[in-house]
């Protein structure tokens, strides 16, 4: 199946939609109609300006889903042996035999095609700024719902592994998952990108996070497979006072794009976004994030670092709205990157567009190359270039890895991390 | 030790050392001086390898090496050490493991086997109280948040750590009260032997009340223009810079 047109993907949804529940059948038919209009997005849409998928689309993908994946074989992948719920999806599918979840922890799960009332999420008003790859992951995607129960916290995080069995050839897979803890409740949510064999693997995902009144949620998405090209929408909701926080980590990928759009509608909401994206040879990596301040006195803080090298490239775009409800909203916003190749491109805009008066805002974003004077006071001492550099990319990395609150998680990428520079 | 002749280097294309020759032997401690702008901090910069100037011509002799053509790792390796004027600060890179790097990656240029980490801390230890720097700033991220006495202060403890044959210290008394400058002298001095040697850069006589040079020379718009003993130091605090100025306008007048 080749994806630079949309009649297969048509013919493979007409296939599947005997299957939906009737419920959701009328939402993604109407989702695969929009899509079949929009076909996939261009240079010329103003959001995809510097993202190119055209390399992503122009492969071959298989068409019958034949995995074959037993415990075994994923085994070695990251984050396996962490102490957690795991939950394992092969080639955007769920797949339970793979997956481990703790009997006692009070979350429930259930299939998204059977779940009933869940259409105010799959409709396309549900995402902020959808556009035609949300409509298609709508109409094609498989996943779970995820309930945390009221007044509960999930004792070990959930991890989400994304498994593409690229054994046969390029995998394309759809998956739409929605996390919902329900009043005071507290989770933490990890999603982790691999592929088996030698072949892509593009995923096409969904995430939406609704985060009830007085709940907690913790959410990484942590990216460091170089056979995986992604387009992910994480949409959070914040319908009540809640806390959110996220943090990206992309260190390996071929074409990404993660989408983070958070509603904040109501008022002292708090959310977090923490970036880092550290990229080398020809991956591309594209975090697009969205604040939308709706009621006054909530906050935001985000900070995205990067560092790039060799001829990766780089698309920061963080919107923020202040809506004119939104009086005493304190949002911030920081971007900063370091080109450590010549080759390496940065494209970073940020976006405030503010129609409250009484508020505090400040973005700020900064791209260059490493600054020499640290560099120089440590060759100074004696320790060698590569030493140096090595020491003052871990330093700008672990700013970051500093608002990771999961420890083994944290260790896991700063070893990751320091292997990489070493 | 050290042979620097005719040395000459520009910075943008501006010429600013313009021919110094001078010799510092094992166990010598020369001071620098000269109003501002005259190159003292240039000629710091340029001896510990500092990107920024381009040397233009003469030659530095260290121990034997042509030390223009050593990397600034490889100088330190060596036995060079600048005490920076402006140290820099370094978040996310803290203290200790800083020095722990530094110090192993000299030893392994010397051809040393690396210290293990409690060999490392006793040293560490020996080293903190000879120039009394507190355990905290060690914890710390490498000069953030310090004091202009605490930076000078680290500059002169990583010096002890890393033992250098040739030390130059570059306006180490600038920004600093009488009692961190005490401080910051004693550990100079504590460190000196007869095998190493000090070149100590400043504008003032003042750290030489504490540093007693053998030499000093003056150095006037990119030229040692008067060498002398410790009294030259003493002449020109009295005298001020514009005697140095004045006699090398009549020199070249005549």
């Amino acid at each position: 199946m080749n994806l630079t047109t949309t009649e297969e993907l048509v013919k493979t949804f007409n296939e599947n939609s005997k299957k939906l529940s009737p419920a959701q059948s009328d939402v993604r038919k109407d989702a695969i109609s929009a899509f079949q209009k929009q076909g996939f997005p261009g240079r010329k849409h103003e959001e995809w300006k510097y993202t190119n998928l055209a390399p992503v689309l122009g492969r071959d993908y298989l068409i019958e889903d034949t995995t074959t994946l037993n415990k075994k074989d994923i085994d070695g992948l990251l984050l396996s042996s962490m102490e957690a719920n795991h939950l394992v999806f092969v080639n955007g599918n769920y797949n339970k035999e793979l997956s481990s979840v703790n009997a006692e922890e009070p979350i429930v799960i259930s299939d998204l095609s059977q779940a009933g009332d869940i259409n105010e999420y799959l409709t396309a008003s549900s995402i902020t700024l959808n556009d035609s790859l949300t409509e298609l992951n709508t109409a094609l995607a498989n996943g779970v719902v995820i309930t945390v129960k009221k007044g509960k916290v999930v004792n070990k995080p959930i991890i989400i592994h994304f498994v593409g069995d690229g054994r046969k050839g390029n995998i394309f897979a759809n998956t739409r998952n929605i996390f919902i803890l329900e009043e005071n409740a507290q989770a933490t949510f990890i999603e982790n990108y691999s592929t088996i064999g030698s072949n892509a693997h593009f995923s096409n995902n969904i995430t939406q996070i609704v985060v009830k009144k007085d709940a907690f949620a913790t959410y990484y998405k942590i990216q460091n497979d170089a056979q995986s090209d992604h387009v992910g929408t994480t949409q959070v909701y914040q319908p009540e006072k809640s806390n959110f926080a996220a943090t990206t980590i992309t260190l390996d990928g071929g074409i990404i794009r993660n989408n983070l759009n958070i509603r904040l509608s109501s008022e002292y909401s708090e959310a977090s976004m923490v970036g880092l994206y550290m990229v080398k040879g020809n991956t591309h990596i594209d975090n697009h994030t969205l604040v939308d301040h709706a009621k006054a006195n909530c906050y935001s803080n985000e900070l995205y670092k990067g560092l790039l090298d060799d001829k990766s490239t780089g698309v920061f775009n963080g919107k923020i709205y202040v809506r004119q409800d939104a009086q005493k909203t304190n949002a911030f916003q920081s971007n900063k990157n370091i080109l450590l190749s010549k080759d390496a491109t940065m494209n970073t805009k940020p976006q405030l567009e503010i129609f409250a008066d009484d508020v505090k805002c400040s973005h700020g974003a900064t791209t260059g190359m490493m600054d020499e004077e640290p560099l120089f006071y440590l060759r100074s001492r004696g320790i060698s270039e590569k030493k140096a550099k090595a020491l003052l990319m871990h330093a700008f990395a672990a700013d970051i890895l500093e608002y990771i609150k999961l420890e083994p998680l944290k260790e896991l990428l700063d070893q990751t991390i320091l292997d990489r520079l070493s | 030790m050290l042979k620097i002749k005719d040395l000459k280097a520009s910075v943008d294309g501006k010429e600013i050392l313009k021919g110094i020759n001078l010799e510092v032997k094992a166990g010598e401690v020369h001071a620098i001086m000269g109003p501002n702008g005259s190159g003292k901090s240039t000629l710091a910069s340029v001896l510990a390898g500092r990107a920024d100037y381009e040397v233009t011509g003469g030659s530095v002799e260290f121990l034997g090496k042509n030390l223009l053509d050593l990397a600034p790792e490889e100088r330190a390796g060596e036995g060079v050490f600048l005490a920076f004027q402006y140290p820099v600060e370094i978040p996310g890179v803290s203290n200790t493991n800083f020095l722990k790097t530094a110090v192993n990656e000299i030893r392994q240029y010397r051809k040393q086997e690396p210290l293990d980490s409690v060999t490392f801390l006793n040293i560490m230890k020996e080293k903190m109280k000879l120039v009394e720097i507190d355990q905290a700033l060690l914890k710390r991220s490498l000069n953030e948040g310090f004091s202009g006495g605490e930076k000078k202060r680290n500059e002169i403890f990583q010096m002890a750590m890393l033992e250098p044959k040739l030390s130059i210290l570059d306006e180490t008394d600038s920004g600093l009260d009488i009692d961190a400058l005490r401080i910051v002298a004693n550990g100079v001095n504590k460190l000196k032997s007869k095998e190493t040697a000090s070149i100590v850069v400043t504008h003032y006589q003042r750290l030489l009340d504490y540093i007693v040079p053998d030499f000093v020379h003056v150095l006037y718009n990119g030229r040692i223009v008067k060498s002398g003993t410790k009294e030259l130091a003493f002449e020109l605090e009295e005298k001020g810079y514009d005697w140095i100025k004045n006699e090398v306008k009549a020199g070249s007048a005549v």
